[in-house]
Order: structure tokens, then C-alpha cells, then sequence
């Protein structure tokens, strides 16, 4: 299972507690969560489904590729944190 | 004069309640959140939409005026066609994904149906108060929709919402920038209504175009439903003939004829308020001086409206939504600056609400 830990920055917003879950690739493990936290979904993911543009996504210590099918791997051991980009103004 | 203001600023919302000649802010909601728009409706609700950033953005509803608020469900864009790549005027592309709520607005054919206008263009249905969202696909794959543009944002928007007082089928709404588009048939069929508006930033042979036209704001009279006054980038344009012809005005515009809010009375549709700023480049009040003009002849002449005003150093902006008549007769209006100010006598004089507010995106009031 691999453990998923969100941006504590969330946390003001909507529930995202970490989690031992499930899942091949970025988006299998991130659906496994919206599967019982749909709230979330939108917080991270935009409407077409793709990382919004200022998310950032770590899969043991590396940034991900892929922000649109989210189709990097994950294996059972992995730590997958869900971040922000440190931009945005006043 | 007991509406209380509800102001939607950069870093919460705000309750200003009546008090003596003038209002106080008394509380406020989603502090240190980004407020984009907020609207009552008449019906039972506040809707307020935020715009968290790096989170995207939210709708909130409150059912008992403000004290409590819950997340209701985000507009959400249909699946983008695979492998189809719209660009915008900038050339980036445009993806299909709610990036703000820039208007809402009681439907009133159906009990707790509702309207909201997007950037980048969509404008969304609710028949269940907010719970679920569906775009209006007749316009949003209208063929003239990938040609508008963002006035000043990377894509067009839907900024203004008017339901018209002589059916709830008809719909006018406008875009920034893309013209006003109206629908008769509750939404089904949509169409251009910008004939007599003029754009020059753009070509001489698009300078008439209606999907290049930036609308800034629109306005209906409710009395006088064939009666529209529209705020455009280039000027102000009135409709005395439910929007078959556009007449530009700004000559007469005192002192200034760029600006974004326009009001016009209900009761009579001679009778529109302006904020007026110099024009784009610099968006500042003329001579460091915040006035708001009005004029109550159709257009022919504008009086200066200033008392009680900051007259000097002042360099206040009021956006579109910054500007509001309540249902009993008030005026109030908000800047970039954080001052708000209201007025109980139509204009002639002002006062102060607050001066030390964020950023003010909306006022709205609340009977």
C-alpha cells in the first residue's frame, strides 16, 4: 500500500488525512482516495481531470511527469506527497 | 433603508448593517480567503464564490444569512475532446476547467434554479440550488465561442447575468470579451446582441465585430425592459430598442467615458450611475478624485457626483461588480483601494462604510 500525505494548506479547506492506499500509477492511488473523499477531487485535480497548475505531485522524493494522465509509477512502498507550488502573489 | 452590504473583497466577506445615516461592518466570512462574487437570492440563500489559488475555485452557500456557509458543488467543464487543442488570442492554450466564478443569478423559471457565468466562458445551470452544476452547451459550442477573448484575463468570461422581468426565458448575458448574448427559449438558442458597439483595440474590419466587443457591464430597466445601458471598454452604449441597436454616449460622459460598473434605475430608464476612471492604460480616478457620475436624461448630459468623496491623491477602482442599487433605494461601491462608500439620496452624497477593507471585487446587498 502506498501512503499518501497531503499539503497541510488543505487541511483549511477539506478533509485530506493520510492514507495507506492502493494503486499502480499516480492516478490509480490519487482515485482510490477520491473514492470515499470525492470532495477532495476537486481541490487537486481540474475539470478535465489533470494536476491543477499550481499542484504539484511527489513520488519518493521526485517530482511527477505526467500532470495530465498522472500515469507515473508507484509501487506498494512508495510515499506520494501532494503539494503547492510556492507561487501566487498578494 | 435597511438593506444590509454584503462586499466580496480579496481577503474575506464582509456584513456592513445600517447603522445611524450610514452602515459599519459588523462581521465577516472566509477571512483571508479570495471572494470573488457573492449573490443573494431573493428566493432564500447567499452563494458566495471563492477563489482559493492553487485549489481552485469553490462555491459556498449560506441559508441563515452568513453565520453558517456549506461548500456546495463547483461548476465543472464537459471532457474535452481528445486530442482537441483550443487556443486562445495569446496563443495558450484553453483548457476546459472552471478558473473563476465571475457572475450567478437566480433563474427564475424553476423554483431553486440558478445561473453562474465562468471564465473561460461557460455559462452553468442549477436546478437544485448549487448541489449539481450543467453547462449550457448551446452556447458554450456555439461556433462564435472559441473566438472570444480575454479583456484583460487569458480567457473571455461571463461577467453579467440579467434575467428579464418580462418572461424568465430570456437571458441576456455579456462577455468579456465576446459582446451580449440573449436567449429566448430558456437557454436552447443564443444570440449576437451587440449591434452599434465599437471596439479599437482590434482591427478597423472587426471594429464592429460582436464577439470583439468588451463589455464591461450590462444593465436592464426593469420598468423599461426595451431599455439597456452597457459600460464597454471603449465608452457607454445604451438600448432604447430591446437591444436591436447600440448608441454610443461617451461624448457627453463626465468626467471620463472608460469605467467598468454601470446602474441604471429601475423605475426610470433615462436614470444610470457611473464610477468613471481615466481610460485603460491608467484605470485612476480623473485628477486623483473619486466621483461617481450619473445622468438622468438618457445620456444627453452627466452631472459629477462628489460629495463626501475623496477629492485629491485618491486613486480608488471600482470593478464591475463593485457597484450596487439596493431594492429600496440605496447606493454603494467598492474600490481596489478598500474604501467603501454609500449613498441614501441617489448619489448627491456619500459616505463612508470603511476605509480599511482588502481589495473590493463586489457589493451586493441583502434586504
Amino acid at each position: 500500500m502506498a501512503t499518501v500525505v497531503f499539503t497541510p494548506n488543505l487541511k483549511r479547506h477539506v478533509e485530506c488525512p493520510t492514507e495507506e492506499v492502493a494503486g499502480a500509477t499516480v492516478r490509480a492511488v490519487l482515485d482510490s482516495v477520491f473514492a470515499h473523499n470525492p470532495k477532495l477531487r476537486g481541490y487537486v485535480l481540474d475539470d478535465q481531470g489533470a494536476l491543477r497548475r499550481h499542484m504539484i505531485v511527489f513520488v519518493d522524493g521526485a517530482q511527477i511527469d505526467d500532470r495530465e494522465n498522472l500515469s507515473d509509477p508507484v509501487r506498494p512502498t512508495s510515499e506520494v506527497y501532494v503539494m503547492q507550488a510556492l507561487s501566487g502573489g498578494g | 433603508m435597511s438593506q444590509s452590504i454584503l462586499i466580496s473583497t480579496r481577503k474575506g466577506l464582509f456584513v456592513a448593517e445600517p447603522q445611524g445615516s450610514s452602515y459599519r461592518v459588523t462581521r465577516g466570512s472566509f477571512i483571508g480567503d479570495n471572494v470573488s462574487f457573492t449573490m443573494v437570492d431573493p428566493r432564500g440563500g447567499w452563494y458566495a464564490a471563492l477563489d482559493h489559488g492553487h485549489f481552485g475555485v469553490k462555491v459556498h452557500r449560506s441559508d441563515d444569512r452568513g453565520a453558517t456557509w456549506t461548500e456546495i458543488a463547483t461548476p465543472a467543464y464537459p471532457p474535452q475532446p481528445e486530442g482537441q487543442v483550443e487556443k486562445n488570442f495569446w496563443g495558450k492554450e484553453r483548457k476546459w476547467s472552471t478558473a473563476l466564478i465571475w457572475s450567478m443569478a437566480p433563474a427564475l423559471d424553476r423554483d431553486g434554479s440558478l445561473w453562474c457565468g465562468t471564465i473561460p466562458g461557460g455559462l452553468f445551470r442549477s436546478d437544485d440550488r448549487g448541489q449539481t452544476w450543467r453547462i449550457n452547451e448551446a452556447l458554450w459550442f456555439h461556433p462564435d465561442r472559441p473566438k472570444w477573448n480575454g479583456g484583460g484575463k487569458d480567457d473571455a468570461g461571463i461577467h453579467t447575468i440579467l434575467v428579464d422581468p418580462r418572461d424568465p426565458k430570456t437571458v441576456a448575458v455579456a462577455v468579456s470579451t465576446g459582446g451580449v448574448w440573449r436567449t429566448k427559449d430558456g437557454g436552447a438558442t443564443w444570440t449576437q446582441c451587440a449591434n452599434g458597439m465599437r471596439a479599437e483595440y482590434v482591427p478597423p474590419e472587426l471594429t464592429h465585430a460582436g464577439n470583439n466587443q468588451d463589455v464591461h457591464c450590462l444593465a436592464q430597466c426593469t420598468s423599461t425592459p426595451t431599455t439597456f445601458w452597457v459600460q464597454h471598454h471603449n465608452g457607454i452604449f445604451r438600448s432604447t430598442d430591446d437591444m436591436a441597436t447600440w448608441t454610443e454616449l461617451s461624448d457627453s460622459a463626465k468626467p471620463a467615458w472608460f469605467g467598468f460598473p454601470v446602474i441604471v434605475d429601475p423605475a426610470d430608464p433615462d436614470t444610470a450611475w457611473f464610477v468613471p476612471a481615466i481610460k485603460d492604460e491608467k484605470r485612476i480616478p480623473v485628477d486623483g478624485k473619486v466621483v461617481v457620475s450619473r445622468t438622468r436624461d438618457g445620456g444627453k448630459t452627466f452631472e459629477v457626483l462628489s460629495k463626501g468623496l475623496p477629492d485629491q491623491f485618491a486613486y480608488d477602482l471600482v470593478y464591475r461588480h463593485g457597484f450596487a442599487l439596493s431594492t429600496d433605494g440605496a447606493l454603494a461601491f467598492g474600490s481596489t483601494t478598500g474604501n467603501v462608500f454609500a449613498s441614501r439620496d441617489r448619489g448627491d452624497s456619500w459616505s463612508v462604510v470603511s476605509n480599511y477593507l482588502p481589495p473590493v471585487h463586489a457589493i451586493t446587498f441583502a434586504a
